[in-house]
């Protein structure tokens, strides 16, 4: 067969026929795929919230909020409940001052204001100096570089340089510092979720903010649910 | 079919597309700061030079001439499109740590150059046998460089611990250890290929 001529019927047909065949073709493998991909995300999100917080029975992805944490930033906040009752909190939060732009990290606490655990989402930070701090401040063999266990509410945390009493990562002071920047802001974020669940449970229950309203609607449905087994239709 | 093994072992050596041709050398020297980066980036670029490379060769004649390089980068976009997607759904870790690179196959020149060069000229099975030996080549070249700066930079080699990680130089996972690598395999591999030719 002999090649076509460029003529511009020829060029206009076959570019065409080209870009719809692969349209088509594209359609198709996206539709397969975007399940997986859309599961994995999801998996992922999982994983990283059931490392940073406490045992829990509930599904936080679905009852997510997002929560202030002062200077017009909000986080997104994964409450992780175990038998109804809140055992802690996962925060996805970030920070801008990395040393290649944002950082994002899950940060979870206890009840007791206590770091429990904390993962790297995202980051661009240079191999083998920055990107230490995965696992840097978590090591439970050296206290003055782990940030397990601390107690934010006596104080927020920064870098032993800045006077604080958290060691940084070997040569890049500046990803630690933004590391425990993306940190305390998770901790502000924390308290104002704390705050007003414990409104909440006290009875203050009118209050002013939707999204509290709603996961102590969906306590109230749960509780229900595990008290009238099979009362379903009284809805 | 003895030439098609030519073409083969042609460009895993002869025409090696990182140590001979010294084609597509960002995603070379960018993802390659772990044998198993570089690896799968290689395996992925040969995934997208097969398939291409076969299509091309197929529709070789019903691409008019001028509008060629239109049509050619419209099969590799949609081969890379393809295999990013597979990649975020079945191995999102991985795909995760080559991150943009991925996309970016589309404008590797080895990718073009080869639908260019020789898809566009001859029949499909050979050109499948260019796509797999350039591709084996390229692999070979990142698993290789990312082998050597993974051992000299952390002590390792596909994450298995060979002398402690404090021994390591950081510098080789660096950019600047990239170009030194490359440098010094590059002049190993010409040393090589010469003693051939003069025998």
């Amino acid at each position: 067969m002999a090649k076509l001529a460029s003529s511009f019927k020829n060029m206009f047909l076959s570019l065409s026929l080209i870009c719809l065949t692969v349209a088509v073709l594209l359609a198709q493998v996206n539709k397969m795929t975007a399940k997986p991909i859309a599961d994995a995300k999801a998996m992922k999100l999982q994983n990283a919230i059931s490392e940073v917080v406490p045992e829990f029975d509930n599904d936080p992805t679905a009852e997510a909020f997002m929560m202030p944490a002062g200077a017009g930033d909000s986080l997104l906040v994964y409450p992780a409940k175990k038998g109804g009752r809140i055992v802690g909190y996962a925060l996805n939060s970030f920070s801008n001052n990395g040393f290649s732009g944002n950082i994002q990290i899950m940060v979870g606490f206890d009840m007791a204001h206590k770091i429990v655990n904390y993962s790297v989402l995202q980051h661009a930070e240079t191999p083998g100096l920055g990107s230490k701090m995965v696992e840097w401040f978590k090591d439970a063999a050296k206290p003055s570089q782990s940030v397990i266990g601390r107690d934010l509410s006596k104080g927020a945390l920064a870098v032993s340089k800045d006077g604080g009493d958290v060691d940084a990562i070997t040569a890049s002071t500046i990803t630690s510092r933004a590391f425990l920047e993306a940190v305390n802001r998770a901790y502000n974020a924390y308290l104002e979720s704390k705050n007003e669940n414990s409104n909440g449970v006290t009875g203050n229950t009118q209050s002013d903010n939707t999204t509290e309203s709603a996961t102590e609607t969906n306590k109230n449905t749960e509780q229900d649910k595990i008290s009238q087994e099979g009362g379903d239709d009284n809805e | 079919m003895n030439n098609n093994l030519k073409v083969l072992v042609n460009g895993i050596i002869k025409e090696n597309p990182i140590f001979v041709l010294l084609l597509g050398m960002c995603p070379t020297l960018a993802t390659t700061s772990s044998a198993i980066n570089g690896m799968s980036m290689g395996l992925a670029t040969m995934f997208v030079l097969i398939c291409s490379n076969a299509v091309i060769s197929m529709l070789k004649n019903v691409i008019p001439d001028m509008v060629r390089i239109p049509a050619f980068i419209v099969v590799i976009a949609t081969f890379v499109t393809i295999i990013e997607m597979l990649m975020n759904a079945y191995v999102p870790a991985l795909a995760d740590s080559l991150g943009i690179f991925i996309p970016l196959i589309v404008v590797n020149c080895i990718v073009l150059g080869r639908a260019e060069s020789f898809a566009s000229k001859n029949s499909v099975v050979s050109s499948i046998f260019d796509g797999i030996g350039i591709g084996l080549g390229f692999t070979f070249a990142l698993s290789l460089l990312g082998a050597i700066r993974e051992l000299l930079g952390t002590g390792k080699i596909f994450s298995l611990n060979i002398y402690p990680e404090q021994f390591g130089s950081l510098i080789f996972v660096l950019a600047p250890g990239a170009f030194i690598v490359l440098g010094f395999l590059i002049a190993i591999f010409n040393k090589l290929q010469k003693k051939e030719a003069n025998n």
